[in-house]
């Protein structure tokens, strides 16, 4: 089973940084350019533009050009492959507790009607 | 469903899961303590877990194995790192190999497991998950956990009638 594409350890890296996430979240509307993203920021343009490099080797964020500008755009995808390991570890320990109730609630002191509570229908 | 939150946390690549019981914090624990129990929720019902040391101390271990619809195994262990019953466990989760020797190349997890005392006879029990880094977490996932979790989700029901059926012939 694919677990996430070859870049997974480089998605993480580039939102390991402040900086990165907030740039990932303000180009979600793809509005602004490099010039204009850099003035949020008390840092060099230099500084933020080797941010944006890193975002976007990641996968996490894609420059567009409209028109005569081009801006800055953050890749969605890019974004739920990180999401995707922790879901399906959620998922993993979602299945343990269900068997433990099951365990639990199986025991003869328990009442009938606890039975079918806290178990979820697929 | 009896989980009541859940934190995901992945720039600090934790999860955390938070459940409720209706059972006393005494019989929560008995998941964790008794290999016969762990047995019948570590695993999904497509790959069952088979406890085959259990030493539920500071500095203990644990050694289990889970055995896949093909007869295929893989192998892990606890290593123990705290233990305060009823409320609280630690250990590490790593992988083994065939002969039961951790393995050096793979990564651990570790577990943090914290049972209190609720309101009204019920008991919480919240799981930490920590990784040691992205990539471990890639490989954990990839190597013991894709075993049929949608199945064992979809599997509940089966699982609940066969309790009834159980108790119903007596057993």
């Amino acid at each position: 089973m694919q677990i996430a594409p070859p870049d997974f350890d480089r998605t993480f890296g580039a939102l390991a940084d402040a900086t990165r996430r907030d740039i990932v979240r303000r180009a979600i509307g793809g509005e602004e350019g490099v010039a204009e993203l850099a003035e949020h920021y008390p840092m060099s343009f230099a500084a933020v533009q080797k941010h944006i490099a890193i975002l976007e080797r990641a996968g996490l964020i894609t420059k567009e050009r409209i028109g005569r500008r081009k801006v800055v755009r953050t890749n969605l995808e890019g974004l739920r492959v990180a999401r995707r390991l922790l879901d399906q570890y959620e998922e993993l320990w979602r299945g343990r507790v269900v068997r433990m109730t099951a365990l639990v609630t199986q025991d003869p002191r328990r009442k009938n009607d606890d039975r079918y509570r806290g178990t979820e229908r697929s | 469903m009896t989980v009541t939150a859940v934190r995901k946390d992945p720039e600090r690549l934790t999860m955390t899961l938070d459940a409720e019981f209706d059972a006393p914090p005494d019989r929560i624990w008995q998941l964790w303590a008794d290999p016969r129990q762990l047995e019948r929720w570590w695993g999904p019902p497509t790959y069952p877990a088979t406890f085959t040391a259990h030493d539920l101390r500071s500095g203990g271990r644990v050694e289990y194995h889970m055995t896949g619809p093909e007869g295929d195994q893989s192998r892990g262990y606890w290593e123990i790192v705290e233990v305060d019953a009823p409320n609280r466990l630690v250990f590490r989760d790593g992988f083994a190999d065939a002969d039961g020797t951790p393995s050096t190349d793979m990564p651990i997890n570790e577990v943090r497991v914290l049972i209190t005392e609720g309101e009204g006879g019920q008991t919480q029990m919240s799981i930490e998950s920590i990784f040691p880094n992205p990539a471990a977490m890639e490989q954990i996932l990839a190597m013991g956990m894709e075993e049929g979790l949608t199945a064992a989700v979809g599997q509940i029901d089966a699982i609940l009638a066969e309790d009834v059926a159980e108790r119903s012939s007596g057993r």
